[in-house]
C-alpha cells in the first residue's frame, strides 16, 4: 500500500506527461485531481493507524542482497503525519498555481515527483533508499525554483541546490560508513535501519557518524548558521515552491534529526544537547528578530520559519514526552499555517505583482475577507490557543522546561517577537486607508482562493481544539523513542518535581 | 448538578459564532440584540447554577469536557466554586447591560455587526478564562481576552493611531505572557500537573518557598501585562482608541481584572511566598499612586478613566498582595460596576458631544443630559469612597487589611489614603469639567440626552454603584461567607476587628475622599480662567502629569528604538554580510579553486562520478577506521 503511494504521484505525472500540447489547458486540473488520489489513500492510512509503537503497513523486498538493500517501507507515530501532511499540500499548492502559464506540464510533473520523492523519504526504512529520495527530493524543487521563480531565481536555485548537496554528500558518506561498518561487525553490509541500530559504533566513529548527519539534516532544517539559503529560494520560488518548501522540505531535516539521529546514536545525541539546544534557541529568537525588519512580506515569513522551526528541534533534543509530541506536531502545524501563508502572499503577488510591505496599506477596508483570513493565519502562527501553532509551542515549551529550564526559557521570548513581527507586518499590509490606487482596487478573495484556504483553517482549528487525533497517534512512538534512548544511555527522562528544586534552590520547608 | 455550566461559555461563542457567519444578514439593531440575548442567556444560566452558592450548599465542582495535551497535563476543564462563579456573574451581568449600551452608541456604524460578534467572542473567551478548571485553560482564555482586545481597539482599523494601539496592546500583553507562561513551565516542572486541584491542593506541603517565590513572580509579570500595572501599563491609556462601549466592558470592569483574579486563584501559591506577595502589593501601591497623579493631568474624558483604572487595579494588587483575597475580589467587583458606569457615561457624553472627547470643551452638561450627569456623579462619589457607597467599602477593605498586617504594610496604607484623596481629586475634576459651570463647546454642538437602550445600562449600574458595597460590611460580611469555600485552608488579611478601630481608619478613608471631593470642586466649579491659572500654579509637575510623564517617549528611546536599531543590525548587516557573506565566499572560493583544477576537467561524466565515489570511499574509510580504534 505504501509503494502505491509512492508510485500514484509518479504515475500521475506519466498522465500529466501524456497529455498532448495542445490540451494543456487541461493539464493544471488534471494534476490536481490526479494529486488527489495519494490524498485519499493517506487519509485512508490516517484512519486505519493504529495508535501503538512500531511501524504500520510495512512492506519489504529484497533489492540487492550482497549490499543488504531492500525496498522497505513502514510508518510509525512520527513519519506519519508528515506523509499526511504532504499529500494535502500538494493538491492546494498546484491549485494556487494558476497564475504559472509558462510550462505548465512540466510544472505539474515536477510537483508531483517531488510528492513521490518527498514520501520515499518519510516511508523508507532503508538508509539507501532514503538518501535516493532525499536527492531525488532536490531535483525537481531546482527546477521550479530556477525556471518558475522571480528574477534572482538562478542564483536562489544554485545556491538551494549547492547548500543541500553539500549536506546530501556528508549524509551519503556517513550511510555508506554504517553499511561497511555493519559488514565488518555482522559479515554482510546492510542499510536496513533497524539493522544499523544494533551497531557499536564506538564513541568517536558515534560522534562523527552523528555530527555528518545532524550537519546534513541542520541545513535542511534550517538550524542557524546554515539558513540563509532559505530566505533567497523562498523569495524567488513560485507560490507552489514555497509552499513545499516550508510546509514539507524543511520536515525532511527535522524528521532526520529524531528518526535517525536519536535512534542510531542515543548517547551522542544526549551528550550534544546542549550544542543543538543552543542552536535551536539561537534560530528561534534570530530568526524571528532577523523577521521583524524584513521590508519583503515573503522573505519576513521564510525567517519566521527559522524561527518556528527552532522550537521543533528544541522540542526533539529535550529528549521529554511533551518535547518530541510538540516537535512532531508542530511539524504539521508549521506546514499548515505557514503554507497558508505563503499561499496569501502568493495571492497578493499576483494581483500586485510586489510583496514589499511598503506598496501596501489599508487592505483590510477593500478586501476584508483576504484580511481575515491573514489575520487568521497569522495568530495560528503566532500561537493563539485554540489554534494549532499553539498546540505545539506549548508542549515543546512546557514539555522542554524540565529537561533544559534556561534553553525553554529564553526560547519563550520567541513568543514575544513572533507577535511583534507579525502583526507590524498585518499593521502596515492591512491597516489604514488605502492611499494608493493599485490598493483601492486590490480584489478581494474569489472563490477558489477561499477554497484552498478553508481546509487549512479547518485544520488549524481542528488541530488547535482537539490534537488529541493526531496526537494518540504520535504518542506510543515518541515514547517508545524514549525508551530507547533511555535503554541505551543512562539518560533518565526527567520526573516532575526533581528539577525544579534543583534549579531553584532558596528557602527549604 | 452544573452539568449545564458550558452554556455559559456557549451561549455567547455561538451568538459569536453565527454573528460572523450571518450577521450581514441581520438589519442593525438586530445583530446587537440577538447578541445582547446571548450574554444575557449567560448570565441567567449562571445565576441558576450559582444558587447553591448563595445557599452556602454548593462544592466546587469540575467538569471535564476533552483532554487536549495530555503530555503536559492540558486538558479542557471548568470548575465552579465561588470565585470563579462570582467572576461569571460579573462578566456576564456588566457584560449584558454594556452588550445593550452598545447597541444605541454603535448606531450608524457600517460594521455594526462585526463588533457585536467581537464582543460576543470577548465574553466567551473571558467566561473560559474565568470557568477554566486548569491553568492551560485558564491561559486560552487569557490570550482569547487579549486577541479580542487586539479586534476592539482596533475596530477603527483605518485610523492609524487605533491600528497601532491595538498592536501594541496585544505586544505588552505578550511581554506578560512570557512571564505567566515561565511560570506555567516552573508549576509543570514541579507538580507534573497544571490543574487547580493538583497544583493548589498540594501547594501548602509540597511547595518550597523558593518555587512559590518563582512561581508567584513569574504570574505576577503576567497579571502586570493583563492588569495594566507599572511597567507594563502603557497599553491601556492607548486601548481607548477602541469604541467605549469596549473601553468599558474590557478595560475596566472585566479583562483588566484578569490578573487580580490569577492572583486570588493562585493564593495557595502565594501564601507560600511572603516575597512574591509583597512584590505584588509594593507593584500594586506604586501603580495606584503614579497613575492617579497622570489622571488628575489628563484633559481627555477618556484618559482620565484609564489611568483612573489603572490606579484602581492597583488597590486590588494591594489587596491581593497583602494576601487579603475576599478585600481584592471585593473591590474589583464594586470597581466593575462603577467604572463601567463611568466608562459609559463618558460614552454617553462622547456621543451627545459629536465625538468630543476634550472635556475643556465641555462643561454645563448636567442641564442637557441630567440622567447621565446624575449616573455619573453617583459613580464618581462611589469611587471616590464616599460613605455608604460601593467604592467606600471595599476600598476600605483593602486599606483596613494592610494597616491590621503592619510593618512594611503600613506603608502602603499611607500610599492607599493618599491615592484615595488623588482619587477623589480628579473624578470630582472630570465631572465638574463635564457637567458643571458654562458650555466651551464648540460651534455646532448640540449636546442632547442619550436614548433610553444607552441610559437603562447607567441607571442599572447606578444603583449596582449604590448597593453593591453593601455585600460585604463589618457589619455583615456576606461576600466573605460566599467566598470562604474557594479560599479554603488559605490564611487570609482582614482588616482589623473592633468598633473602634474601624471608626478611625474608615474615618480618616472618608475625610480623604471628602477633601478630595471639596478640593476638586472648588479648583474646578469656578471660570476657566481660574482654573487655568490654578493649574498652572503646578508649574513643570503639572506638564508631566499632563504628559504622563513621557514614559511613551522614554521606552521608545530605550526599549523600541535600540530594539529595532538591533532587528536592522540583524538582518542586513550581519545575516546579510556575515552570515550570508561566508557562505558566498565559500562559494567563490571553491570557483576559484575550481578554477586552478580546471586541467582536470575532462567532461567525461564517468570520471567525475568516479572522483566523487573515489572521495566518498576515502571519507567513509577514514570514518570506519577512526570508529573502530
Amino acid at each position: 500500500m505504501l509503494t502505491w503511494l509512492i508510485l500514484l504521484p509518479v504515475l500521475g505525472a506519466a498522465v500529466v506527461l501524456a497529455v498532448p500540447r495542445r490540451r494543456s489547458e487541461v493539464v493544471l486540473p488534471l494534476g490536481v485531481a490526479l494529486s488527489v488520489l495519494p490524498l485519499a489513500l493517506a487519509g485512508y492510512l490516517f484512519v486505519a493507524f493504529e495508535p501503538v509503537a512500531g511501524y504500520q503497513f510495512v512492506e519489504r523486498a529484497v533489492w540487492w542482497e550482497p549490499w543488504g538493500i531492500s525496498w522497505h517501507l513502514g510508518i510509525d507515530g512520527i513519519s506519519m503525519p508528515l506523509v499526511v501532511l504532504t499529500t494535502i499540500l500538494v493538491p492546494i499548492s498546484l491549485a494556487a498555481s494558476a497564475s504559472i502559464t509558462q510550462r505548465r506540464k512540466e510544472f505539474v510533473v515536477y510537483t508531483l515527483v517531488l510528492e513521490a520523492a518527498t514520501l520515499g523519504v518519510f516511508m523508507s526504512l532503508d538508509l539507501f533508499f532514503f538518501f535516493v529520495f532525499f536527492e531525488a527530493v532536490l531535483v525537481p524543487m531546482y527546477f521550479i525554483i530556477g525556471i518558475w521563480g522571480s528574477e534572482r531565481r538562478r542564483y536562489a536555485a544554485i545556491k538551494f541546490f549547492l547548500y543541500t548537496a553539500f549536506g546530501s554528500a556528508l549524509l551519503l558518506a556517513a550511510i555508506i560508513a554504517m553499511a561497511v561498518l555493519h559488514a565488518s561487525q555482522f559479515g554482510a553490509p546492510s542499510f536496513a535501519l533497524e539493522d544499523l541500530m544494533n551497531l557499536d559504533f564506538g564513541p568517536t566513529a558515534a560522534v562523527l557518524l552523528f555530527c555528518a548527519l545532524a550537519l546534513a539534516f541542520a541545513i535542511k532544517v534550517p538550524v542557524f548558521p546554515l539558513h540563509t539559503w532559505l530566505p533567497d529560494a523562498h523569495v524567488e520560488a513560485p507560490t507552489a515552491g514555497s509552499v513545499l518548501l516550508a510546509g514539507v522540505m524543511l520536515k525532511l531535516g527535522t524528521y532526520g534529526l529524531m528518526r535517525f539521529n536519536l535512534s542510531l546514536f542515543p548517547q551522542v545525541a544526549v551528550d550534544w544537547v546542549p550544542v543543538l539546544a543552543t542552536l535551536a534557541v539561537i534560530g528561534i529568537v534570530y530568526g524571528a528578530v532577523v523577521a521583524i525588519v524584513q521590508p519583503d512580506l515573503k522573505k519576513l515569513i521564510a525567517y519566521t520559519s527559522v524561527s518556528h522551526l527552532g522550537f521543533i528541534v528544541l522540542g526533539t533534543f529535550a529528549l521529554t514526552s511533551g518535547g518530541l509530541q510538540g516537535a512532531v506536531i508542530q511539524n504539521v502545524n508549521h506546514g499548515i499555517t505557514t503554507g497558508a501563508l505563503f499561499l496569501l502572499v502568493g495571492m497578493i503577488y499576483d494581483r500586485r505583482h510586489t510583496k514589499l510591505i511598503a506598496e501596501f496599506g489599508g487592505l483590510q477596508k477593500v478586501a476584508p475577507i483576504f484580511a481575515g483570513f491573514f489575520l487568521f493565519m497569522t495568530f495560528a502562527s503566532i500561537g493563539l490557543p485554540g489554534l494549532n501553532g499553539f498546540v505545539g509551542e506549548f508542549l515543546v515549551l512546557i514539555g522542554s522546561f524540565p529537561s533544559l529550564p534556561a534553553w525553554t526559557a529564553v526560547a519563550a521570548v520567541g513568543v514575544v517577537l513572533a507577535a511583534v513581527y507579525l502583526l507590524w507586518a498585518y499593521e502596515r499590509v492591512f491597516t489604514g486607508v488605502p492611499e494608493k490606487e493599485e490598493n483601492r482596487t486590490f480584489a478581494d478573495l474569489d472563490a477558489r482562493e477561499i477554497g484552498l484556504l478553508v481546509p487549512l483553517a479547518v485544520l488549524a482549528l481542528v488541530l488547535g481544539l482537539y490534537p488529541k487525533v493526531l496526537l494518540s497517534k504520535i504518542e506510543p512512538s515518541t515514547e517508545a523513542l524514549l525508551d530507547h534512548i533511555e535503554a541505551s544511555t543512562d539518560y533518565e527522562v526527567p520526573a516532575p518535581g526533581r528539577i525544579a528544586d534543583v534549579f531553584l534552590t532558596g528557602g527549604g520547608r | 448538578m452544573s452539568d449545564f455550566l458550558w452554556l455559559v461559555i456557549a451561549l455567547p461563542l455561538a451568538g459569536a459564532l453565527f454573528l460572523h457567519f450571518f450577521g450581514r444578514y441581520l438589519r442593525e439593531p438586530l445583530a446587537g440584540v440577538f447578541a445582547t440575548l446571548a450574554i444575557g442567556a449567560a448570565f441567567v444560566v449562571a445565576v441558576v447554577a450559582a444558587v447553591p452558592f448563595f445557599a452556602g450548599t454548593g462544592e466546587a465542582e469540575h467538569l471535564v469536557i476533552w483532554e487536549w495535551m495530555p503530555a503536559v497535563g492540558a486538558t479542557f476543564e471548568l470548575q465552579w466554586d465561588p470565585l470563579s462563579a462570582l467572576m461569571t456573574l460579573v462578566v456576564t451581568g456588566v457584560g449584558t447591560l454594556i452588550h445593550l449600551f452598545a447597541i444605541g452608541y454603535m448606531h450608524g456604524d457600517e460594521r455594526f455587526h462585526r463588533f457585536f460578534t467581537y464582543l460576543n467572542l470577548f465574553a466567551a473567551s473571558m467566561l473560559t478564562l474565568v470557568l477554566a478548571g486548569n491553568y492551560a485553560m485558564l491561559f486560552i482564555g487569557w490570550e482569547l481576552v487579549g486577541l479580542c482586545s487586539y479586534l476592539l481597539i482596533g475596530f477603527w482599523f483605518t485610523r492609524p493611531s487605533a491600528a497601532a494601539a491595538a498592536k501594541k496592546a496585544f505586544v505588552v500583553n505578550r511581554i506578560g505572557d512570557l512571564g505567566f507562561l515561565i511560570g506555567l513551565m516552573v508549576m509543570f516542572a514541579t507538580f507534573g500537573t497544571l490543574s487547580f486541584e493538583g497544583v493548589l491542593g498540594r501547594a501548602a506541603t509540597e511547595l518550597t518557598v523558593g518555587t512559590a517565590t518563582a512561581i508567584g513572580l513569574l504570574f505576577l509579570v503576567g497579571a502586570a501585562g493583563k492588569s495594566a500595572q507599572v511597567p507594563l501599563y502603557v497599553w491601556l491609556p492607548d486601548a481607548m482608541e477602541g469604541p467605549t462601549p469596549v473601553s468599558a466592558l474590557i478595560h475596566a470592569a472585566t479583562m483588566v481584572t484578569a490578573g487580580v483574579y490569577v492572583v486570588a486563584r493562585s493564593s495557595p501559591i502565594y501564601v507560600e511566598s511572603p516575597i512574591a506577595s509583597g512584590t505584588v502589593a509594593v507593584i500594586g501601591a506604586i501603580t495606584a499612586l503614579w497613575a492617579a497623579s497622570i489622571a488628575i493631568g489628563q484633559r481627555d474624558i477618556k484618559k482620565v478613566l484609564a489611568y483612573s483604572t489603572v490606579s484602581q487595579l492597583g488597590y486590588m494588587f494591594m489587596g491581593v498582595g497583602a494576601t487579603a483575597y475576599v478585600a481584592g475580589v471585593f473591590h474589583l467587583m464594586t470597581h466593575a460596576f462603577f467604572k463601567a458606569l463611568l466608562f459609559l457615561g463618558a460614552g454617553s457624553v462622547i456621543h451627545a458631544m459629536s465625538d468630543e472627547q476634550d472635556m475643556y470643551k465641555m462643561g454645563g452638561l448636567a442641564k442637557r443630559m441630567p440622567i447621565t450627569a446624575t449616573t455619573m456623579g453617583i459613580a464618581t462619589l462611589a469611587i471616590a469612597g464616599i460613605p455608604p457607597l460601593a467604592g467606600f467599602w471595599s476600598k476600605d477593605e483593602i486599606l483596613g487589611a494592610l494597616f491590621e498586617r503592619g510593618g512594611i504594610y503600613s506603608a502602603l496604607w499611607v500610599v492607599g489614603l493618599i491615592g484615595a484623596l488623588m482619587t477623589a481629586f480628579y473624578m470630582t475634576r472630570q465631572w465638574v469639567l463635564v457637567f458643571a459651570g458654562r458650555p466651551r463647546w464648540d460651534e455646532g454642538v448640540e449636546p442632547h440626552e442619550s436614548p433610553a437602550v444607552m441610559t437603562l445600562p447607567l441607571m442599572a449600574l447606578a444603583v449596582l454603584s449604590v448597593v453593591a458595597g453593601f455585600v460585604n460590611t463589618p457589619f455583615r460580611f456576606t461576600l466573605e461567607h460566599f467566598l470562604e469555600p474557594a479560599f479554603h485552608g488559605v490564611e487570609m488579611q482582614h482588616a482589623p476587628e473592633g468598633w473602634g478601630m474601624f471608626l478611625v481608619l474608615a474615618g480618616l478613608s472618608t475625610l480623604a475622599g471628602v477633601a478630595g471631593v471639596a478640593a476638586g470642586w472648588l479648583a474646578y466649579n469656578r471660570p476657566p480662567e481660574v482654573w487655568r491659572r490654578f493649574q498652572e500654579g503646578f508649574g513643570r509637575l503639572w506638564t508631566a502629569w499632563e504628559q504622563a510623564y513621557r514614559i511613551d517617549d522614554l521606552y521608545g528611546a530605550v526599549v523600541v528604538a535600540p530594539g529595532r536599531r538591533l532587528a536592522e543590525f540583524s538582518a542586513f548587516q550581519f545575516d546579510q554580510k556575515v552570515v550570508d557573506g561566508a557562505v558566498n565566499g565559500v562559494g567563490a572560493l571553491v570557483y576559484r579553486l575550481g578554477s586552478a583544477l580546471r586541467m582536470l576537467q575532462t567532461g567525461y561524466v564517468r570520471n567525475y562520478g568516479a572522483g566523487f565515489a573515489a572521495g566518498l570511499l576515502v571519507v567513509a574509510i577514514w570514518l570506519v577506521v577512526r570508529g573502530m580504534s
